[in-house]
């Protein structure tokens, strides 16, 4: 479906109005079809962090919309997006999440790709004649750009460059980067788990401040008082801001936006006893930069479509179907940091993230719900227009209350710019 | 084969599974050693526990946390409570060093919430210290078979 009208008689244009959105969007499976191609293969979209590939030969496995991709990086330290799918009979060449290895090899009739996906070897091969020219048949390789040391791909061989399609969100993620407290940061595993629901319903997630004082009060009846405080932000000075292309940020706590300022004030008493064991082997001021760096960002920063920079950790979704989606929440640490900062990381990743912690649960149930809610009424809208009233332009965009629901709209927007091209 | 040993840590972990299917949380606090572990890994061969990512890498403060949260009324993934049965068998002693016991078993385990029931089944390791004529918890590390996989949420104590 692109510009006829559904059986309701709203176009895909229609369905998105400024302050709000039609609930086929996360129930018709013709749209979640069209979003596969219009979206999904359309746009820049994360694959990996580079600190996932570290070595010639490191590969990581995955998925841009539906097809399977293998982000991999060959001898020449260069990083390729290839196809998982070899160019015979289609059999996938890269099993497994991540791993390393010199070449992949099809399993089926063993054609086997260099790293940089030239197909080198393809079995008796003389029962082709002078029918296969190797060079015609290599992994098919998306375009793939960096920045900050996160690599994107796109089937969109004209696409604009990756920094134009940031734009203002650069400058978050050169922020959110500090969390490595002076050392690299490093993806240091992930939770990986599904939910019963639309891709949607998480990309706004991230970008939803109102839910978390009600959604999260076991999480925050779990905490010390002065993080409980800290958490405390849904009416505080906090905002969110459009940035354009569908990107967004959302500042919880303004004071923990740069991690490399305030470095004097008074350590957080959660983090006492880590400051403690860490003046062992550090002078104080590094002790205060790698310490506010675990405790994680005062922000979320949401790049449309699939990756969020979330505090302290990256929020990877990936569409299953309609009504299914993968999220992977991956921790970060601080590459050749110190072991006991990189613990506290660890812990305090659990506590909150994964099936088994004590916020993501309660989000899944959540958008389970607004999954089976979604189901009632034939034709019923989802309103998205909270902090309209207060939402003023900036030099980046337009930005409102902390809970305003502005980074959502942003996402729409670029939705709707995506899915009527 | 110490076969009074294996009845001893069968009875003590048959005892354990039924508190947790029962919501005796109290009283399972009460096994641990306080410097105990509960762990749930993701990757299945994991050792250090310590300096990876876990799904639940529980000291016990975070036993009470996490038993207070189930029991709180205030996790929308709790209430209603999952209804959990787990069967634990083919118990074998591990080790045995006169003072810690470790006994490796498996676990099937059924939940039932909200009109869908699910499966995990499980390799449990247990370092048990002797206490009288029972045990107290060491570490238990719960090694679901799907780790590695992308799971669904888990609102109980597997």
């Amino acid at each position: 479906m692109t510009s006829q009208a559904n059986s309701k008689g709203h176009t895909l244009a229609d369905l998105v109005q400024h302050d709000r959105v039609h609930t086929s969007l996360y129930t018709d499976p013709a749209i979640f079809e069209t979003e596969m191609d219009k979206v999904f293969a359309n746009t820049w979209v994360w694959v990996a962090h580079t600190s996932e590939i570290p070595e010639a030969g490191s590969y990581k496995t995955g998925y841009i919309g539906r097809q399977p991709v293998v982000t991999v990086r060959d001898r020449k330290q260069q990083v390729h997006v290839l196809l998982n799918r070899c160019r015979h009979r289609a059999a996938t060449v890269c099993e497994g999440h991540k791993g390393k290895t010199n070449s992949f090899v099809c399993p089926y009739h063993g054609w086997s790709y260099s790293l940089d996906g030239a197909l080198r070897g393809v079995p008796s091969p003389e029962s082709y004649g002078d029918l296969l020219d190797k060079a015609d048949y290599p992994l098919v390789k998306l375009r793939v750009e960096e920045y900050a040391g996160m690599i994107f791909a796109t089937f969109k061989d004209d696409i604009e460059p990756l920094v134009d399609f940031l734009g203002p969100a650069k400058k978050w993620m050169d922020l959110f980067m500090k969390q490595g407290g002076g050392f690299p940061i490093k993806v240091g595993g992930e939770h990986r788990f599904r939910f019963p629901g639309n891709w949607k319903i998480q990309l706004e997630n991230t970008t939803d401040a109102y839910h978390f004082p009600l959604v999260h009060k076991s999480f925050l009846s779990s905490v010390d008082k002065q993080t409980e405080e800290m958490l405390d932000f849904v009416e505080g000075p906090g905002f969110v801001e459009d940035l354009g292309n569908g990107h967004s940020v959302m500042v919880m706590i303004p004071d923990l936006v740069d991690l490399e300022a305030n470095l004097e004030a008074p350590i957080p008493e959660r983090f006492a006893a880590l400051a403690e064991e860490l003046r062992a082997d550090y002078p104080e001021d590094q002790v205060r930069r790698i310490v506010r760096a675990v405790g994680g960002s005062g922000f979320n920063l949401n790049i449309f479509p699939n990756i969020a920079c979330s505090m302290a950790f990256f929020r990877v979704l990936r569409p299953v179907s309609v009504t299914e989606t993968e999220i992977h929440h991956a921790v970060i640490t601080m590459d050749g940091g110190p072991e006991a900062g990189n613990r506290a990381r660890l812990r305090m990743h659990e506590h909150f993230q994964g099936p088994m912690g004590f916020g993501t649960p309660d989000d899944s149930e959540a958008w389970e719900r607004v999954q089976k809610g979604s189901n009632a009424g034939t034709d019923q809208w989802i309103l998205l227009n909270r902090g309209l009233a207060k939402e003023q332009e900036t030099a980046d965009g337009r930005r409102s209350d902390v809970s305003a629901e502005t980074g959502m709209r942003a996402a729409y927007r670029q939705w709707k710019k995506l899915m009527t091209a | 084969m110490n076969i009074e040993l294996l009845n001893q840590a069968s009875a003590f972990i048959s005892q354990e599974a039924d508190m947790l299917d029962h919501g005796e949380y109290p009283e399972w606090l009460a096994l641990w050693e306080e410097k105990g572990l509960y762990i749930v890994p993701i990757n299945p061969d994991e050792t250090d526990f310590a300096n990876t990512l876990n799904y639940a890498c529980d000291d016990a403060k975070m036993r009470k946390l996490r038993v207070a949260r189930l029991g709180s009324g205030e996790s929308i993934s709790t209430s209603p409570a999952p209804r959990t049965i787990r069967s634990v068998s083919r118990f074998r002693v591990l080790a045995d060093d006169g003072k810690t016991v470790t006994v490796r078993c498996a676990q099937n385990l059924r939940e039932f919430r909200k009109e869908i029931q699910k499966h995990y089944t499980a390799n449990l390791t247990y370092t048990l210290v002797r206490d009288g004529d029972s045990f107290r918890i060491q570490q238990k590390v719960v090694r679901l078979l799907n780790s590695s996989d992308a799971l669904q949420c888990i609102g109980y104590i597997p």
